[in-house]
């Protein structure tokens, strides 16, 4: 039901989350990412082009990822979220906690602008 | 069933209180179901409490000589931190209710005494304080995941109102179905001054014990904060405030709260990150409440939540849910949504706020068919008289 794929563009790493996160698999989304991100990225972008529900937990799972990358001063940016995910995102106010762009490469830009 | 028995400190410095107390509650002392024990001040409350070891609960006056309540508050967890403590204050002194929540009150009642909330008051507290303890005991033990998510079930059932203003002019009803394995929605129903009502519906992300704790918090500092206060944002951000405090595992609540004046039917409401409610017209049409911005509580402090006021018109109704309700899935995969909620209003317009939640309810439940419940259903809803100017 969900799968994480990743791939490497300079410095930053691309974080794919495919298919439905919510509390039945938030730890294993919560593994996938963490093994995902390497050591020495700079940078890590969440792209959830094909994500198609999230949930409570998993939302939380992205704040924690957010906190812990912060912490080691490692930049993150969710990019291309469909329109029923940008919905809950508005809703639930993450929009404002997190920064959002409409494509990776516009938030790789962002990142290294 | 056998039943419990339980021992309940008073503190309290008025001594007429003693006599009253023990005949306002004969019965259950008759029964065998609550004990007393009685102390005049923080000081003798401290004492009784290192002398008698098995009292499980304390309900204590604020103003008192020698030690006041605040300060027994701070001390009780000293010398048992599993005893559950109710404080009694003054109507509206929100500054000592708002202070005793923060030092783990689990709850309050305001003077004059009214010996029927005073009765539900403990008996919500003694219930909090059985699944407390099963929550510890399968924290101290290696126990399955599914019998921790078994007590975080039954520590949210303990905190949910099931008694409801049913007035001439107004009514309101809410009901919780839990899912089995995720869960984290409760919704409360508060007095307030001059009549009004404050309306919460509420979930919590996350399942299990850690969840059900952070969902007690919540609702314990909602309670506290929305005590003496007109404006729903400001109850909102010192709830974020607060949470933000002794959150370090980026657990939050997604919180509606508003406040609902039966003088003028005039609902005022801030969102903290929560869906949206409907307010529903008596043909039946319905429409979601202007959204107000505000995010999720407990994760980033110093945030500003804006306010909106509707108008509940005579025969409208307002319906507040959680996402168990759009989101709840059928065999095909697909979701209930709001276009199914909004013709389950069209077709009925509802009458009576009863009627209404379980008529959703029943509407989802057909719906999802075999479907396992995902995640908890909350609906509370509130229903304004035809006949209401």
């Amino acid at each position: 039901m969900m799968e994480v794929t990743s791939e490497r563009r300079g410095d930053a790493v691309i974080v794919n989350t495919e298919g439905r996160v919510d509390g039945s698999n938030a730890s294993d989304f919560q593994d996938a990412m963490e093994a995902a991100i390497g050591e020495d990225d700079a940078a890590v972008i969440l792209n959830l082009a094909q994500l198609d529900y999230i949930s409570s937990a998993g939302l939380r799972i992205i704040l924690l990822s957010a906190k812990n990358l912060r912490q080691r001063d490692v930049q993150f940016a969710i990019c291309s979220l469909s329109p029923s995910v940008h919905e809950l995102f508005i809703i639930s106010g993450f929009d404002q906690i997190i920064a959002i762009h409409s494509s990776a490469d516009t938030a790789l830009a962002a990142l290294n602008g | 069933m056998t039943q419990e028995s339980y021992k309940i400190l008073v503190v309290d410095d008025e001594v007429d209180l003693e006599p009253l107390m023990l005949q306002r509650m004969r019965r259950d002392i008759r029964s065998g179901r609550y004990s007393f024990v009685f102390a005049h001040n923080g000081v003798e409350a401290l004492e009784k409490l290192n002398e008698i070891d098995d009292i499980d609960m304390v309900l204590s006056d604020i103003n008192m000589p020698q030690m006041d309540g605040l300060t027994l508050l701070e001390q009780i967890p000293t010398v048992d931190p599993n005893i559950k403590s109710v404080i009694v204050s003054a109507y509206g002194d929100m500054k000592n209710i708002r202070t005793a929540m923060n030092r783990g009150a689990f709850d309050f009642v305001t003077k004059p005494l009214d010996f029927t909330d005073l009765r539900i008051t403990i008996e919500r507290t003694l219930a909090h304080l059985t699944e407390w303890r099963a929550a510890l005991a399968s924290r101290d033990q290696l126990v399955s995941l599914q019998k921790e998510l078994d007590v975080a079930n039954k520590m949210q059932k303990s905190i949910l109102p099931t008694r409801f203003p049913r007035k001439d002019d107004y009514e309101v009803f809410a009901h919780m179905e839990p899912a089995r394995n995720v869960g984290g929605d409760f919704y409360d129903v508060i007095n307030l001054e001059n009549g009004r009502i404050g309306l919460c519906i509420a979930d919590v992300s996350d399942k299990g014990v850690p969840a059900a704790l952070f969902m007690m918090s919540s609702r314990t500092l909602l309670k506290g904060a929305s005590i003496g206060c007109e404006n729903p944002g400001d109850v909102l951000r010192e709830v974020n405030d607060l949470l933000r405090e002794t959150n370090d595992t980026e657990m939050f609540v997604t919180l509606l709260y508003g406040i609902y004046d039966p003088a003028t039917g005039n609902f005022t409401y801030a969102n903290g990150g929560h869906n949206e409610p409907l307010l529903i017209r008596p043909d039946g049409s319905s429409s979601l409440l202007p959204r107000t911005g505000g995010i999720i509580l407990g994760v980033v402090p110093g945030m500003e939540f804006a306010h909106n006021t509707v108008n509940v018109g005579a025969g409208d109704t307002l319906f507040l849910y959680t996402d168990g309700v759009s989101e709840a899935m059928n065999v095909r995969a697909e979701e209930f949504g709001m276009e199914r909620l909004a013709a389950i209003f069209a077709e009925v317009p509802p009458l009576d706020a009863e009627d209404t939640t379980m008529a959703v309810f029943k509407a989802v439940h057909t719906f999802a068919g075999e479907t396992p419940q995902s995640d908890d259903i909350t609906c509370l809803t509130l229903h304004r008289s035809e006949s209401a100017s």
